[in-house]
C-alpha cells in the first residue's frame, strides 16, 4: 500500500479533511488511546520550534508511542555535515513515522521520497505547515459548527504568511466560503491565490483599513506583521500599529465570531482582547494536540 | 547575400547521409543543447556550427547528428533553451520529415530552481518541475512549490 505522507495541505482531499475533523473530535473526547503502543515516532527538528514540537510530542505520548529525535540540528549529526538524505534513510530504518521540521523549502517532500516510512511535515521553511491548517480547520468547525458558509477575515501579513495561504486553499473545498483580506499594500494576498479563488468562483474582498468591517466576520484570522519583511523600516513603522486588534473593536461583531492566531503573537492582538470570549487562540493551540493525534492515526491507518 | 552564396554557406556544415539536423538553435544555446542531448558522448559523427545568419533569430546554430533519431521526449528537453528549434530527419540525404520542439509538461533536471532556499539548491537532488505555463514558461518546483519564471531560468 502506498504510504500516506502529509507534506502539503493539497495532499489531502476534502474526504481526508473531514476524516481528520471526525478523528480529532474523537480524540478530544478521549485523548488517551494507546494506538501507538509498541511504535516509535521520530521527531526531527532541524530548526527549533518548541510550540510545534511539544504539540506533536504530546499527541504521540497520548497515543502511547515512543519518541526518538532531536530538537535542533545543532545536537544532531547534521553538524558533522550529514545530508538530509542520509539522516532520513537512517532514521526511517528505526522509526515507524517521521515528523520533521526543516528550514529549507521542499525538504519535507524530498524526505518523503527518500523515507520508507510516512513523513508528516511540521514546517519546511516558508513553504508548508499543513498540520497548522488542519488544527485551524478543526477550530473553525468547533466554534462555527460547520466548515460551510464561513466568512473569514485574514489580517496582517498575507503575502508571506504560509498559514493563511494553506487555510485559504483548504477552506475553498467547502461550500460557499467568503474571504476578506486586510493587509498593507506590500503584504497583500499574492495574485496566484486570488486567481485560485476567481477560478473557483469564490468571493473575496480586499481592504486596507482594519475597521468595523469585521462585524460581518465568522472568523478573524490574525497574523504577525514581521519587521524583516519590509525593505523600508519607515513603512513597517507606519503599518505595524494599524493592524492591531483591540477589545473595543469587537463590540459590534457577531456573537459566533472567534479570533484565531497561529501564535506566537507580538503586538497584533492587544492583551485586552484575551479576556473576551471571542478570543480563541489559546484554545486553538489546545486543539492542535487533538488534530495531530488525528493526523498520526490517519497516516498510520490506526483507526 | 545571393542564393548561391547562401547555399555555399550551408555546405560549410557537411551534409549527412542518415540522421537528424537540428536547426534554428540560438547560437548562445548551442553548447547547452549539446550537453542536454548528450551529443558529446556519442560515437557517431556530429558536426555543428554557430553564428550563422538567421532572419528569425539574428544568428543561429545548427547541429547535424549522423545515424541518430531522437524520441519526442528526448528532443523536447531542449525546448526550454531552443524553443524555435526545427528538426530535419534525413534518410539518404533527403529530408523525410520535419519536426518542431514542444515544451514538455514535466521537466526533470536541466533547470535549477530559482528559490535559493529550495532543498534542491542545497543537496544533490535532481530537480522536478511541472510546467504550469508554456508561454511564457513557468515551472513549478515539485519540492518547494515555487514558480520559476522564464526570465529566472538557469540551466544546470
Amino acid at each position: 500500500m502506498k504510504k500516506k505522507d502529509l507534506i502539503s495541505i493539497t495532499d489531502y482531499t476534502r474526504e481526508d479533511y473531514l476524516r481528520i475533523m471526525e478523528l480529532a473530535a474523537d480524540f478530544e473526547k478521549n485523548p488517551n488511546q494507546k494506538l501507538l503502543e509498541g511504535k516509535v515516532v521520530a521527531t526531527l527538528f532541524f530548526e527549533p520550534s518548541t510550540r510545534t514540537r511539544l504539540s506533536f510530542e504530546t499527541a504521540i505520548n497520548r497515543l502511547g508511542g515512543r519518541i526518538i529525535g532531536f530538537s535542533d540540528a545543532g545536537s544532531s549529526s547534521v553538524t558533522k555535515g550529514e545530508t538530509l538524505h542520509d539522516t532520513i534513510r537512517m532514521v526511517s530504518n528505526y522509526a515507524d513515522l517521521i515528523v520533521m521540521r526543516h528550514p529549507l523549502e521542499g525538504s519535507a517532500r524530498y524526505a518523503a521520497e527518500v523515507s520508507s516510512v510516512p513523513v508528516i511535515n511540521a514546517g519546511d521553511g516558508a513553504n508548508q505547515h499543513p498540520t497548522q491548517t488542519l488544527l485551524d480547520m478543526y477550530s473553525i468547525l468547533k466554534t462555527q459548527g460547520s466548515l460551510d458558509n464561513i466568512n473569514i477575515f485574514m489580517v496582517g501579513d498575507l503575502k508571506y504568511g504560509r498559514t493563511v495561504h494553506s487555510l485559504l486553499m483548504a477552506m475553498s473545498e467547502f461550500k460557499n466560503p467568503i474571504f476578506n483580506f486586510i493587509a498593507p499594500e506590500e503584504l497583500e494576498m499574492p495574485q496566484e491565490y486570488k486567481l485560485f479563488l476567481k477560478e473557483r468562483g469564490i468571493r473575496y474582498f480586499e481592504h486596507r483599513e482594519f475597521t468595523d468591517i469585521i462585524s460581518e466576520a465568522d472568523i478573524v484570522y490574525m497574523t504577525r506583521v514581521q519587521k524583516e519583511r519590509f525593505n523600508d523600516p519607515i513603512e513597517y513603522e507606519k503599518v505595524k500599529n494599524v493592524y492591531v486588534l483591540r477589545n473595543s473593536m469587537l463590540a459590534h461583531t457577531k456573537p459566533n465570531m472567534r479570533i484565531l492566531h497561529p501564535l506566537p503573537r507580538v503586538g497584533e492582538i492587544h492583551t485586552d482582547v484575551d479576556a473576551n470570549e471571542k478570543a480563541y487562540y489559546f484554545d486553538q493551540a489546545r486543539n492542535g494536540v487533538f488534530a495531530r493525534e488525528a493526523i498520526i492515526a490517519h497516516t498510520l491507518n490506526l483507526k | 547575400m545571393t542564393d548561391k552564396l547562401k547555399k555555399r554557406l550551408k555546405l560549410k556544415v557537411s551534409a549527412i547521409n542518415n540522421g537528424t539536423v537540428i536547426d534554428h538553435i540560438p547560437s548562445e544555446s548551442l553548447f547547452k543543447v549539446i550537453s542536454i542531448l548528450g551529443l558529446d558522448k556519442l560515437k557517431t559523427q556530429v558536426t555543428f556550427g554557430f553564428n550563422f545568419e538567421s532572419e528569425k533569430l539574428g544568428n543561429k546554430a545548427v547541429v547535424k547528428v549522423a545515424d541518430v533519431f531522437f524520441e519526442d521526449d528526448e528532443i523536447n528537453k531542449i525546448a526550454l533553451i531552443a524553443p524555435h528549434a526545427k528538426l530535419n530527419i534525413i534518410r539518404d540525404y533527403e529530408v523525410i520529415e520535419k519536426r518542431v520542439v514542444e515544451v514538455p509538461d514535466r521537466i526533470v533536471g536541466i533547470v535549477k530552481c530559482f528559490n535559493p532556499k529550495c532543498i534542491t539548491n542545497h543537496e544533490e537532488i535532481t530537480t522536478h518541475f511541472s510546467v504550469v505555463s508554456k508561454k511564457p514558461i513557468e515551472l513549478k518546483c515539485r519540492y518547494c512549490e515555487k514558480i520559476t519564471h522564464e526570465d529566472q531560468m538557469v540551466i544546470k
